[in-house]
């Protein structure tokens, strides 16, 4: 109830200070919350947003889905196995710290320009918090909980359905929201230097025209996208918390 | 000096407790008392009580970190009104020693303010960590003490201070039963050494029965004294009276006083 | 210490292997020289390059920026979550808009920072900014909260005075998380700062990169972008080492 009543504030809050900046900014620089509100309403008229709209959504569901089963399976061997564990996960860590940017021209080499090498930008995004959060969970379960699957005599499959899943499960999850966000984020910046089409390009062209209106829309819209669907897969991460 | 029974060192008259009710809603919470009890100069005093019986409220109030919602504590005669006063030393159940400084550092913390020169405040400190077998391990961490030695170097940073009264409340909780019988001697030891005032508070009926003087026995919630059992014991003494067949009288008779409680403690979780 | 140093020797090995199958590969005509050039020959140009001292310029500038981008987080977010950390409710507000601020994709506003600021180095410190601020902000309350309560009592039983208190007992308990963040905050302003300026810049690393790309200058981009990722690399696992030395010292977990 009370939680209802903090998002409003902060939601009036950056109101305000979005307002704040117009007028400071002026119509230059920025557009205003209404404005803007205006502009993405008739944004989403348009077929070329949708166009775009839907190659984003295609690359960003592949890159997701690379970088879940891929920060899963590397964040699982790592935390079972010990010796690679140490031997890599300072390199991840270290991967992890990296500016991935720099890296597009390496992307683009290797996969060209188009709809691989965004898939491949979201998907490195995506995959180093994934692992990590992974590894971290496996290494968290406590060791109780394998004795006890031992002492009732279950068989790999039983141990994780029934020990390990819901054990890595809350920890997990925290990072598949970080994932999640970070892989979008990856997957519009390949899209803005690797692509000729989806959101990130447009924002690219709309940079590049200084069409400050759509410049506002898209990253509206990429916000309040971004950060619903954060806010949604936080709600299942602390209901995940709560229940264990 | 010998306990001086006509002027009492703590005085509690009517003391009460009441915790407001948790954020969104249900009924505030009685505590503690009403409740009187008078700590005599040099005596060495405990307090047992099943759990959630107020124990750990009764030690902050005397301790000056809560108030109380009725009654008057004095220490010295002063009251004591939300402040730690001067003279008393506070020992805590869980480790409060700061890990980033050392053990000396460590104890050197409760000269601060004392307006000891520099090699006065030395000379104290090297006396407490004679006293508390910590010389050896002046410089070290404690991350890298066990937890028996942490528990002596926060004793230590209390004993630097010279206090009237030492607080314990649990302190050897978290110890084995070897040690903590080792502990119990060493504060022994301190006590009759210092001819402080000991006010602790346990759970562990054995540890009262060998340590203390008087052994007030509380209810169980809201927390009141049922009994104060007097062991007699000479001052000079050490874990070995475990032997002597007054000791299994005396735990006896704090058991017997305490199931019932207990019992309706557990029933109340 | 000894198996330490054999598993920083075997990271090392692994290392020297894959470039040395990316020299043979190149050596072979599997990967095109336009494409990529071998190994040492990224390196000669790397040490070519920093000989000439033609990057200076750059490298000074993305290091300053990103210093006065981490220092400005580090201060504001210290500051803002001590304070944050005293008003319950304000703290819950806060609470959402914390936990989504890595979703958002802070690089789409930095067009409309160029164009309000115009083309100078502040855009890009404050997207190095934006970055890490939030990771100080949530570390310092994280840190504040982990403060064990004891410590507090025992700072009323020794007397202490509020500010005595932050400075005795409340920042030094807090301090391994204050150094986390301090850390998030170096490693998240560098990102910040280096991708702005490969998005839109006059100077700077990111800048330097993104140029020599779009002048397929193989001879200037591999080296910068060996240099950015050593750089990074280092820095990380310079402020991982502290952290842990410190954490072991205070007998938390490595």
């Amino acid at each position: 109830m009370s939680r209802r009543i903090h998002l409003m504030l902060v939601l009036i809050g950056l109101v305000v200070a979005w307002e704040g900046l117009f007028l400071y900014a002026g119509e230059e620089a920025l557009r205003g919350p209404l404005e803007t509100l205006q502009d993405t309403a008739k944004l989403l008229t348009t077929t070329l947003f949708w166009m775009h709209f839907g190659e984003t959504a295609r690359a960003f569901a592949l890159a997701l889905a690379l970088a879940v089963c891929g920060g899963i399976s590397l964040g699982t061997w790592l935390g079972f196995h010990r010796l690679s564990s140490e031997l890599f996960v300072p390199m991840l860590i270290g991967f992890a710290s990296v500016p991935k940017v720099v890296l597009y021209p390496l992307v683009l080499l290797a996969f060209g320009l188009g709809f691989p090498a965004k898939v491949a930008f979201g998907a490195m995004f995506g995959i180093p918090p994934i692992a990590l959060s992974t590894i971290g969970a496996v290494a968290n379960i406590r060791p109780v909980l394998i004795k006890l699957g031992r002492v009732l005599g279950l068989n790999a499959i039983s141990m994780a359905r029934v020990v390990l899943i819901p054990a890595v499960l809350p920890e997990i999850m925290t990072g598949l929201r970080l994932g999640f966000s970070v892989t979008l984020i990856g997957t519009i910046l390949g899209e803005m230097f690797a692509a000729r089409r989806g959101l990130g390009y447009l924002l690219m062209t709309a940079i590049g025209l200084h069409d400050v209106t759509l410049i506002m829309s898209l990253a509206f819209v990429l916000t309040s996208l971004a950060v619903s669907a954060s806010a949604v897969l936080l709600s299942v991460d602390r209901r995940l918390r709560q229940k264990f | 000096m010998l306990a001086d029974a006509a002027t009492p060192l703590v005085t509690l008259r009517g003391i009460t407790r009441v915790f407001p009710p948790i954020a969104g809603g249900g009924q505030p919470i009685h505590a503690l008392g009403p409740l009187d009890l008078d700590l005599r100069t040099g005596e060495f005093f405990a307090v047992v009580g099943p759990s959630g019986c107020g124990k750990s409220t009764l030690f902050e109030l005397i301790a000056g970190l809560q108030q109380a919602n009725d009654g008057t504590i004095a220490f010295e005669g002063k009251p004591i009104t939300g402040k730690v006063p001067d003279g008393i030393g506070v020992v805590f159940q869980e480790d409060s020693c700061l890990p980033w400084r050392t053990v000396r550092g460590n104890i050197a913390l409760g000269l601060r303010k004392s307006g000891l020169s520099r090699a006065e405040q030395e000379t104290r400190i090297e006396h407490v960590l004679v006293l508390m077998n910590l010389v050896e391990f002046a410089s070290h961490y404690p991350a890298q003490l066990s937890g028996g030695m942490r528990q002596r170097v926060c004793i230590a940073r209390t004993l630097v201070m010279e206090p009237r009264l030492i607080l314990l409340d649990e302190p050897f909780a978290a110890l084995d039963q070897q040690t903590r019988l080792l502990m119990g001697e060493e504060v022994l030891r301190v006590w009759r050494s210092t001819s402080a005032t000991v006010f602790l508070i346990t759970h562990a009926l054995d540890e009262a029965a060998m340590l203390s003087d008087r052994i007030a026995v509380m209810s169980a919630r809201p927390g009141r004294i049922l009994d104060i059992v007097e062991t007699a014991w000479p001052r000079e003494r050490d874990s070995r009276i475990l032997e002597d067949e007054r000791f299994g009288a005396i735990s006896a008779r704090l058991w017997r006083l305490l199931r019932d409680e207990t019992i309706k403690a557990a029933d109340a979780h | 210490m000894h198996t330490r140093w054999r598993l920083t020797l075997a990271r090392v090995l692994i290392l020297l292997a894959f470039t040395g199958i990316l020299e043979i590969l190149c050596a072979a005509g599997t990967i095109d020289p336009l494409t990529m050039q071998p190994p040492h020959r990224i390196l000669l140009d790397l040490v070519h390059l920093l000989g000439s001292g033609s990057f200076n310029r750059a490298i000074a500038r993305t290091l300053s920026n990103a210093m006065i981008a981490t220092s400005m987080a580090i201060i504001v977010g210290v500051v803002a979550g001590s304070l944050i950390h005293r008003i319950r409710g304000l703290r819950d507000a806060l609470d959402l808009l914390f936990s989504t601020w890595y979703a958002v994709p802070v690089l789409a506003f930095y067009p409309l920072l160029i164009v309000i600021f115009g083309l100078t180095n502040l855009p890009s410190i404050m997207i190095g900014f934006m970055q890490g601020v939030v990771a100080v902000i949530v570390t310092t309350l994280d840190g504040l909260d982990r403060v064990p309560r004891v410590l507090r009592k025992l700072a009323r039983t020794q007397h202490m005075t509020t500010l005595e208190t932050a400075w005795l007992i409340t920042l030094p308990a807090a301090a391994p998380w204050l150094l986390g963040g301090a850390k998030l905050a170096v490693v998240f302003s560098i990102i910040g700062v280096v991708a702005s300026e490969f998005l839109m810049a006059r100077e700077g690393m990111g800048f330097e990169i993104s140029y020599a790309y779009n002048n397929f200058d193989n001879a200037r981009m591999y080296p910068l972008i060996v240099l950015v990722i050593v750089f990074s690399v280092t820095v990380n696992s310079l402020l991982l080492r502290w952290e842990a030395r410190l954490a072991r010292r205070r007998g938390l977990k490595p």
